[in-house]
């Protein structure tokens, strides 16, 4: 009879377990959901941005208690850089009071656009998504920083065109890219931009089921011969390519890549990739006193799921600076409302009033990590410079000094896109929300 | 006009303008065949014996490469490390002859079918698990892979021929050669034609049903290690490898389900051709043709021979 009860007791808990909604986090903290993903073809992207967003942010919560006082909840949610995991992964999370997202994908990112003013959470996309999604006042929502796919593509063509765009009249210029929302991305500002220049424009694009299936693309670069390759890459893409050019034995000071391979997409190439360059906006490298603390407070006490040796890598840096800016704006956001716990809706005025300066990087124990920047309710990217660094054989080395976007062609055209976005979304609302930097 | 020129003239004054770049496309073809036609191999052996669509062909393709690659990076020497490779690719066998296929026997093939999508994603986690997400770099060097390319010279330029895909290469054909003698002059290669022609008659004469199907799917397995291998030193060992194992799908489409000589010319007719039409007719449909011109080719076949290449023609009366 005994057992009968019990058998009924944990039956009927585990159904109301189960029936039970999903409960908000407790009131003082902050719940930040990081979408991930350590598994499948991406992997080897997203495991050290993975690792570098949830350091950061479990080094706080250890180092200071959290940010202002107040714990924060983090909490990963693996996508598989899937646009329809990614969304399950949103309703899942939503219902826990999020102050903010991070798709860490395009497509996902286009996705939950339209979401965010509804649902009133902020979308940090950090250098990814919508390019047009810069422009605050069409899309009050969603941040970029710190610079666009369109930024970047501008500040590629000017270091490859010895400093300008119109250098490249009469070249030929190959893209080489990722074909889904992220490399078709930059696609319509780099047709706009051949024409005017009056470069020759051949495009490469790489399915993801042939991520590691890059002959055909190679063969047509050996025939086309461009002058140049840009590189827009993700996942396996990335040290594929690195070794096929190697192997088509491609002048690799012609090869430029936007900001998205690591370090070891690079040296699975062994020697042939040496020279290989890319785009960068931060450090690489562990001598920074806040990676010092992510050592000793989480790795080293075994909070963390980071291997030895990842830190200092360029994801996994970018990863840290990913999470720096999501701390930042709740500690804008603390400042501005005077809350300690805040809402998504604080955390997206937050956003709105980023000021990262020299001082503040040092403050974070970042010196010198990267170039400073701010975001307005009416720019919320910054469009800050880059810089090239090339691949040693065994490490990254400066090769450039810092670029900053063609604004002159890439501002109005942003205008144009994000005004034509939101015409072809019907309904698409007048920005309403509070401007705190006016 | 233009459109015709383009599609007609253009290629062909190409490829006799260029005839380094259509060597070099034949030969990439060729090498991505002989790949494809390995991971259709695998397909072939575990259908003809147990008329099981083995879904997990790819991921077994991408476990086995990273259980090499996993156990040197644990400190394992690269040659004792291949032999427990080759031993946890028989364990798998025999764990899945023990845990799916017999208690499924019997069962319709949609059911077993279904089955080979579960071992799929038990392989994924089991490889995540034990290994991580991570792409690895295949240990070309320790297993003694020969590096490098070597240039031939033709009239109008040179062809570049990597020397590991040569070595793919000569490795796929002793393994089809292998395969082939095993099958035709061993007692455990009849048993398996056996099996292959009709389970009940193989039964009634003594054959082991239950160990004919360990076999074969360890010789699927071993298979799937030598493709892994190979595609892995092309790339990286990552688990977006198991999507390449579905470009045998048409080679299977062209080659038939049931025919080893089917995969091996299956797998280079795709392999050939989806290169030169990526190549030569490619730019006029925008680039990116050759993830949907293989299943083109394959039809193309099938609206002459709807049974394959050398896949047996099955007549139903009814």
């Amino acid at each position: 009879m005994k057992t009968m009860t019990l058998f009924k007791s944990a039956v009927g808990g585990l159904a109301l377990s189960l029936a039970a909604p999903v409960t908000a986090v407790a009131e003082d903290s902050i719940y930040v959901p990081l979408f991930t993903y350590r598994t499948g073809p991406f992997a080897g992207s997203g495991t050290p941005i993975a690792d570098g967003m949830h350091d950061y942010l479990a080094m706080l919560n250890e180092r200071d208690g959290g940010i202002g006082g107040v714990k924060l909840v983090v909490d990963e949610c693996e996508t598989g850089y899937d646009t329809k995991k990614g969304l399950e992964c949103y309703d899942a999370v939503k219902p826990k009071n999020p102050v903010i997202v991070n798709p860490w994908s395009t497509g996902i990112t286009l996705s939950l656009i339209p979401k965010a003013s509804v649902d009133k959470i902020p979308i940090l996309s950090m250098a990814y998504g919508l390019s047009a999604s810069a422009r605050g006042d069409v899309f009050p929502w969603v941040f970029n920083p710190p610079a666009t796919y369109w930024d970047g593509l501008s500040e590629i063509l000017k270091y490859v065109g010895g400093g300008s765009i119109d250098a490249l009249k009469g070249k030929t210029v190959g893209y080489l890219y990722f074909d889904a929302g992220y490399g078709r991305e930059p696609i319509p500002m780099f047709q706009t931009l051949a024409k005017e220049v009056g470069f020759t424009l051949k495009l490469y694009p790489v399915a993801p089921a042939n991520m590691q299936n890059q002959s055909a693309q190679w063969l047509d670069i050996r025939r086309d011969n461009p002058d140049f390759l840009v590189m827009y890459g993700w996942g396996a893409m990335n040290p594929t390519a690195i070794k096929e050019a190697a192997k088509a034995e491609f002048p690799m000071d012609k090869l430029v890549s936007i900001w998205w391979p690591n370090d070891a997409d690079a040296a699975s190439a062994g020697d042939g990739a040496k020279g290989f360059k890319m785009l960068n906006w931060h450090g690489t490298g562990a001598n920074y006193p806040a990676l010092a603390d992510i050592q000793k407070l989480v790795i080293d006490k075994g909070k963390s799921q980071t291997p030895r040796g990842e830190v200092g890598e360029v994801l996994y840096n970018r990863g840290v600076y990913n999470s720096v800016l999501i701390a930042e704006a709740i500690a804008q956001a603390q400042k501005i409302t005077g809350k300690k716990v805040v809402t998504g809706e604080d955390v997206r005025r937050g956003l709105e009033n980023l000021n990262l300066d020299a001082a503040r990087f040092k403050e974070l124990g970042l010196d010198g990590f990267a170039g400073s920047f701010k975001t307005t309710c009416a720019d919320h990217n910054s469009h800050s410079a880059t810089f090239v660094q090339q691949w040693d054989g065994a490490k990254w080395t400066k090769a450039s000094d810092l670029i900053g976007p063609d604004t002159a062609r890439v501002e109005p055209l942003l205008d144009e896109a994000a005004k034509a976005y939101a015409e072809k979304n019907a309904g698409w609302p007048a920005r309403s929300e509070p401007c705190d930097n006016k | 006009m233009d459109l015709l020129r383009a599609i007609f003239i253009d290629p062909f004054a190409q490829m006799i303008g260029s005839p380094d770049l259509l060597a070099q496309t034949i030969w990439e073809g060729f090498v991505g065949g002989v790949l494809y036609a390995l991971i259709a191999l695998g397909f072939v052996l575990i259908f003809k014996a147990s008329g099981v669509f083995n879904f997990a062909q790819g991921i077994m393709m991408v476990f086995a490469a990273l259980t090499l690659v996993g156990l040197h990076e644990k400190g394992v020497p690269a040659w004792v490390a291949l032999i427990l490779t080759i031993a946890v690719m028989y364990a798998l066998a025999v764990g899945i002859e023990r845990l799916v296929l017999r208690p499924l026997v019997n069962q319709p093939d949609i059911i077993l079918f279904m089955a080979t999508f579960g071992i799929t994603y038990f392989l994924i986690g089991l490889g995540e698990l034990v290994f991580g997400g991570n792409p690895k770099s295949m240990i070309t060097k320790e297993l003694f892979l020969p590096g490098g390319s070597i240039d031939l010279h033709i009239p109008g330029g040179r062809v570049q021929l990597q020397k590991l895909d040569i070595a793919a290469a000569a490795v796929a054909l002793i393994m089809v050669a292998g395969l082939a003698l095993f099958f035709q002059k061993t007692r455990i290669g009849r048993a398996l034609r056996a099996v292959a022609d009709d389970h009940q008659a193989a039964l009634s004469v003594g054959i082991s049903l239950n160990q004919i199907w360990v076999i074969v799917w360890f010789t699927a397995g071993v298979v799937a290690l030598a493709t892994g291998i190979f595609w892995g030193a092309r790339s990286d060992v990552s688990f977006a490898l198991q999507v390449v194992a579905l470009k045998a799908l048409p080679v299977l489409i062209l080659g038939g389900l049931t025919s080893v000589p089917g995969a091996i010319v299956g797998g280079l007719i795709i392999g050939i051709g989806e290169k030169l039409g990526e190549f030569y007719w490619g730019p006029l449909l925008g680039g990116g043709i050759e993830s949907w011109l293989a299943y083109i080719i394959a039809l193309a076949f099938l609206l002459f021979r709807p049974q394959g290449l050398f896949g047996e023609k099955i007549i139903e009366r009814i």
